[in-house]
């Protein structure tokens, strides 16, 4: 009988030094920003008891008859983000479909198209206003130009990743039967991400109803610029009143604007 | 026997008479809107000051670039940064309790859909407005920053999280309270170590989002670059103000890449 040794079997955890390796990054980074930063949370608390007088003048009460004064900008603003998303939501769609591989299979399109599709998401709406306002001088056209260019960003992004995710069934069906670009962008295409597309839109309005809020604050119209007056003028009890009604407004907006997008996207 | 007699149902007619009353109340919006556009033309300065951008656009101010001081570039962008770290951090803990309050499937119907309302009001409040509050609170400076993002992170980062948690598998929990854990033993058995990887990647992806939003905070005096920015853009100094854009969309774009190749390896 032949006999052999046979060698136990041992069990090797797998190491986790690159698992201990990324938490230590992860807290290096996180505590490295908290220092970087100053920020102190005893701080925090102490200025916090110290100031509850400011946002008692704020709130306690808010300057109620300043209602009638704030409704005006307060529709300026909704306006500014209904025509902000109008535009932006009109120029994102031939250039979602440049982006979109399954519209144009060309690297040489995708690719650039996308590259500045994801410059003009990165600066931000409020940055857009305050160079328009130094060409076009305060009022509500350099807003309107901003977030209409901040929400073609975001809704080209947006709908280029939904018409990649179509179902590719009908394209083909169609591509079988001779349908040129056209008919199948109308055909297959359009029925399967209009729901998304006004989904979409509506969810920039939503965003730039919040943008609108603060972009007075630059110069460029809506209710910002009455906030900023009333700031600078040290006006506490009006700044509470302009934020309870924009906070109001901004509540009902994205409540009514959400059910909406519900029913669109089941 | 009239068997070969089907009885089609009447096509819904009301559907397109709601459909035309959908498109007229869209269509008179947006020409009220148009209404309210008001166009003075450009302005009489609006030649040197477009001369002027593109010049700024193509002479980079090198020196602010390579300022390492305080007053630097790089100084402003790494504190940028490090306003979206700390808030995102903030929240991300902050969030927790808030959506497990808003979880079906942890306290019942009637306390989530108040946590549910809690979450959404937050998320409702502009962050700008936030930080224009908060810095009368904490005095202007990066805190203001970090604590408007970490309260405003709530909103989101709570809706998602308690998304997470009601989707989870209910079985683990089942168990830990059938043999005796208690509520924190579930929390941390059960709940946590089901969803850690989705609150991760989350978590990252709110951080994208954040890097975007502490570039504008220092706009209101919220500490970060946008305060340099506003500056620059006021003063005219268009190669101060593209050095910083510029800048600007390289950091976020990298930023970008770095979190979404974690967020793909987490989920």
């Amino acid at each position: 009988m032949t006999e052999f040794n046979q060698e136990p079997i041992v069990l090797i955890k797998p190491k986790r030094y690159k698992f201990w390796f990324n938490i230590f990054i992860f807290v290096f980074l996180i505590f490295g920003s908290l220092i970087f930063a100053k920020f102190s949370i005893i701080e925090v608390i102490t200025n916090f008891f110290q100031s509850t007088r400011l946002l008692s003048r704020m709130f306690l009460p808010p300057a109620w008859n300043y209602a009638d004064n704030a409704i005006g900008p307060l529709i300026e603003t909704i306006q500014m983000a209904i025509l902000g998303s109008f535009v932006g939501a009109i120029v994102a769609f031939p250039v979602a479909l440049l982006a979109a591989r399954t519209f144009i299979d060309n690297k040489f399109v995708n690719g650039p198209t996308r590259f500045i599709l994801n410059i003009f998401r990165t600066i931000p709406a409020l940055v857009l206003a305050s160079l328009f306002v130094a060409i076009f001088g305060i009022g509500n056209f350099a807003g309107v130009l901003a977030l209409s260019i901040f929400s073609f960003g975001l809704i080209s992004k947006m709908l280029y990743e939904s018409i990649e995710a179509i179902d590719l069934g009908q394209v083909e069906a169609l591509n079988s039967v001779g349908a040129n670009k056209l008919e199948i962008l109308r055909y297959a295409i359009i029925p399967q991400i209009l729901p998304q597309y006004l989904s979409y839109t509506l969810y920039a309005f939503e965003v730039n109803v919040r943008a609108a809020a603060v972009l007075g604050y630059v110069g460029a119209g809506g209710i910002g610029q009455i906030y900023e007056r009333a700031l600078a003028f040290r006006q506490f009890d009006r700044v509470g009143m302009i934020i309870i009604i924009s906070f109001g407004a901004v509540l009902i907006i994205d409540f009514v604007s959400t059910s909406i997008r519900k029913r669109l996207v089941r | 026997m009239n068997a070969n007699v089907i009885n089609l149902p009447k096509k819904p007619r009301e559907s397109k008479l709601r459909k035309t009353l959908i498109y007229i109340v869209v269509i008179s919006l947006i020409l009220w809107s148009f209404d309210s556009l008001n166009y003075q033309g450009v302005m009489i300065t609006a030649r040197g000051t477009i001369q002027g951008m593109i010049q700024g656009f193509l002479n980079p101010d090198i020196a602010y670039l390579t300022n390492t001081t305080v007053d630097g570039l790089p100084y402003a962008i790494l504190e940028t940064i490090a306003i979206a770290i700390s808030g995102t951090f903030i929240s991300g803990i902050l969030a927790i309790p808030f959506a497990l309050m808003a979880s079906r499937n942890i306290v019942g119907d009637r306390t989530s859909k108040v946590g549910k309302f809690i979450i959404t009001m937050i998320r409702t409040f502009p962050e700008l407005i936030l930080a224009l509050v908060l810095i009368s609170v904490v005095g202007p400076g990066a805190p203001a920053g970090i604590l408007a993002l970490g309260i405003h992170s709530i909103g989101m980062l709570g809706k998602l999280y308690s998304e997470a948690i009601e989707s989870m598998d209910i079985g683990v929990k089942e168990a830990l309270e059938s043999c005796g854990g208690n509520k924190m033993e579930v929390l941390f058995r059960a709940v946590l170590p089901q969803v850690a990887p989705e609150f991760l990647s989350y978590t990252l992806f709110r951080f994208e989002i954040n890097m975007r939003a502490a570039s504008t905070l220092g706009l209101v005096g919220a500490g970060g670059i946008g305060a340099p920015l506003i500056f620059a853009i006021r003063a005219r100094g268009w190669e101060r103000a593209f050095t910083i854009v510029i800048v600007l969309i390289i950091t976020v774009t990298i930023i970008d890449l770095i979190s979404g190749k974690i967020r793909k390896k987490l989920v």
